[in-house]
């Protein structure tokens, strides 16, 4: 047991970061939310399918199915990555729109919003399943099965910790991931719209008296968030190469899980929260075997629950909650 | 404040008609309403009649589909609302119970051969020991906290069912026995076989229509429970943890041994419904017990107003006979499903029939259950705000 531990600690380490890197990017759409209006954006994970999607057509249009090197690569990589945030984003502000705008002005309860959330979710991967998959990819009658990417890039070794292979698609993913929590932490932090964000989130009726734009606000936060979603759905497309219309679903689940880990609400605690997650439960794999990947992370969220309900890092986009 | 911008004709006019009916009931004499009770209860047991097929499934049997998903959603459904419409907990994992009620069945039923009555008993306190097995360390938890782990429990439990070989793993259990028939049943003199055209205490493969009889049993037992409660001092202490839970422990309400006791009663009415759904299915395996069935039920008690038990028993008859009714849209049922629901939420967010109390709290903004709207207001109650100082 302690054998398979050691011989396979690096390479769950480097799956667990670059797993842990992507929840840490959507868990940020579900904090900010949060954050902002309280509530639990249950679409978000849609949002994130959609990413994967709207990454997946770069190559799918451009008609890529060999290795790229160079230029080209670059290009399209980042042209996979700006698809996804666009895809993404445009479907988070529309949800906000759509499904919850409304709702946040008649004084519904959160746990209304909560259903329409629901509804939204099951709508865009049924959307998916039925019309986007078959009409857009032309696959017609294949909706619901998963869909793979053609390699783009080779998976050569990049280098090597301890004698374990760290991949270049591996590296890329984590060093992405984080290179946007930057940007993101600056934009909340340095900016006039970051400003509003945290102060909304503080506490908007006095924001509001302020001259803070709520919507406008809300609608940034929303599209912020599902920049975020997208820029994972294209990593996640990019490094693990397949997707399908349910693929939300559980990294939805684990995201908030990450979120809540962390800290609900604050966007530093996403990432703290979607690493810790991504490594634990690559590192109780070794242990219980990869069925109950899924198990370990649940129980530790429980745990975590119970003895720092806060998360890790405390709650610091708001104020301290009822 | 700012209703009166949306079309609000038909709405407002629905709510008089409701209130109207509602004060009427209020005068009604005791005698009269036991009248009301036993035609609803008859009408139940006629509900699955073929003259009613064509028009309300003409897709699939309609006294399967009655017995499930409707009967059953309508059982879960008001199991679900002890916990969020009464307490106001919000719980994303009832699945969980349902589950856990059902592989009690299978397995007592099938390892260790117990009769369906005994195992319908035993599986509702097992089911009540897991509530709080589960509740005790998580009702500390407050509001979004507790619906995430409830939602990670229940997944913990389907996937532990599915790794868990010992209990049948992803194939589930099979031969599940069905509860012990009484065939020919006579009651003065009438054959009820001969004269109704259908055996009432026969449970076998063919006809579900003895399941169903069974489940309204189950559901009116259940609602005269729950009713009783919801007018106890339990059903006020709830109450009171729903509003204001820092309120009511400082007025001397053990908060947590009552949102024990919710969790308890709503897992033993899910885990019932599990163990009488399981004596019909035959076979169950993990994959019966998705969240998304958690996710239905929730919204069904949402839906209809949470809190209001018509009102939820309602709403998880629709939701629960929309897709099967419209099952000629074959693949787009779910599609529009999902579409239904938003819809249903950005215009009528109160639900179906609210109760009283959540749609005066809805009038006042506070929405109940905290809002988005109290918290967050849009320019335009804003600026109706300032105008009105």
């Amino acid at each position: 047991m302690l054998n398979d531990f050691i011989n396979q600690f690096w390479p769950a380490t480097i799956d667990g970061l670059a797993f842990g890197s992507i929840y840490a990017l959507i868990a940020l759409g579900y904090t900010m939310v949060y954050g902002v209006l309280r509530l639990i954006n249950f679409a978000h994970s849609e949002v994130f399918m959609i990413g994967t999607f709207g990454a997946m057509l770069v190559p799918f249009v451009f008609g890529i199915n060999s290795p790229l090197t160079g230029i080209a690569l670059v290009g399209l990589i980042v042209a996979m990555i700006v698809a996804g945030m666009l895809a993404s984003a445009g479907t988070a502000v529309a949800l906000e729109r759509i499904a919850y705008r409304p709702l946040r002005q008649r004084g519904a309860s959160r746990l209304a919003a909560l259903i329409s959330a629901i509804g939204a979710s099951i709508f865009l991967q049924e959307l998916f399943a039925l019309l986007v998959i078959p009409t857009v990819f032309n696959r017609p009658e294949q909706g619901r099965i998963q869909m793979g990417l053609p390699r783009i890039m080779e998976r050569s070794e990049l280098f090597s910790v301890f004698g374990y292979p760290v991949r270049v698609d591996q590296v890329f993913v984590i060093v992405a991931a984080i290179a946007m929590m930057i940007v993101l932490d600056a934009l909340v932090n340095r900016t006039k719209i970051g400003r509003g964000i945290r102060a909304t989130a503080q506490n908007p009726e006095a924001a509001v008296l302020m001259g803070v734009d709520i919507n406008r606000i809300v609608r940034m936060t929303f599209l912020i968030g599902g920049g975020m979603a997208g820029v994972a759905g294209a990593l996640y497309l990019i490094s693990y190469e397949n997707t399908n219309y349910y693929i939300g679903f559980l990294f939805g689940i684990k995201a908030f899980t990450a979120a809540v880990l962390g800290g609900i609400g604050n966007l530093r605690g996403a990432l703290v929260g979607g690493i810790t997650l991504g490594l634990v439960e690559n590192y109780g794999a070794i242990f219980f075997g990869s069925d109950w990947k899924h198990v370990i992370s649940f129980s530790i969220l429980v745990l975590v629950l119970m003895f720092r309900p806060t998360g890790i890092l405390g709650e610091s986009l708001q104020q301290a909650r009822a | 404040m700012n209703q009166k911008k949306l079309p609000t004709g038909l709405r407002s006019g629905l709510g008089t008609f409701g209130d109207t009916m509602h004060e009427r009931w209020l005068k009604t004499p005791g005698w009269q309403r036991w009248i009301l009770y036993v035609a609803l209860i008859i009408g139940a047991l006629l509900l699955p009649s073929e003259s009613l097929a064509p028009v309300m499934s003409p897709y699939t049997d309609w006294a399967s589909i009655l017995f499930f998903p409707i009967g059953t959603y309508v059982v879960l459904a008001i199991g679900l609302n002890v916990v969020v419409g009464q307490a106001g907990l919000l719980d994303l994992g009832f699945v969980a119970f349902y589950a856990v009620g059902g592989y009690a069945m299978a397995l007592l039923g099938t390892r260790l051969g117990w009769n369906f009555w005994v195992i319908l008993l035993v599986g509702i306190g097992i089911c009540a020991l897991s509530g709080i097995t589960l509740g005790a360390p998580t009702l500390r938890l407050r509001g979004d906290y507790l619906a995430i782990v409830t939602l990670g429990f229940g997944e913990i439990i389907r996937i532990t069912a599915r790794n868990t070989d010992e209990i049948g793993g992803p194939n589930g259990v099979r031969g599940i026995p069905h509860p012990p028939s009484v065939e020919d049943f006579q009651l003065f003199g009438i054959n009820f076989s001969e004269v109704f055209g259908v055996d009432p205490f026969k449970y076998g493969v063919l006809d579900p229509r003895p399941y169903y009889y069974l489940l309204v049993a189950l559901a009116v037992i259940v609602i005269i429970l729950v009713k009783r409660w919801e007018k106890s001092r339990v059903g006020r202490a709830w109450a009171a943890i729903r509003e204001d839970e820092d309120a009511a422990e400082v007025m001397g309400v053990p908060t947590f041994r009552f949102k024990m006791l919710a969790f308890a009663i709503g897992a033993s009415i899910g885990g019932a419904m599990g163990v009488l759904w399981a004596a019909k299915a035959i076979s169950i395996n993990p994959n019966d017990f998705q969240f998304l069935l958690s996710a239905t039920i929730l919204a069904a008690v949402v839906m209809g107003g949470a809190g209001n038990l018509p009102g939820v028993m309602l709403g998880a008859f629709v939701v629960a006979w929309l897709p099967e009714r419209f099952r000629g849209l074959q693949e787009y049922r779910m599609l529009i499903f999902g579409a239904v629901l938003m819809a249903l939420m950005i215009f009528r967010p109160e639900g179906l029939l609210p109760s009283r109390q959540r749609k005066a709290e809805l009038q006042e903004g506070t929405g109940g259950m905290g809002t988005l709207g109290a918290e967050v207001p849009g320019p335009e109650s804003h600026g109706e705000e300032v105008a009105s100082k």
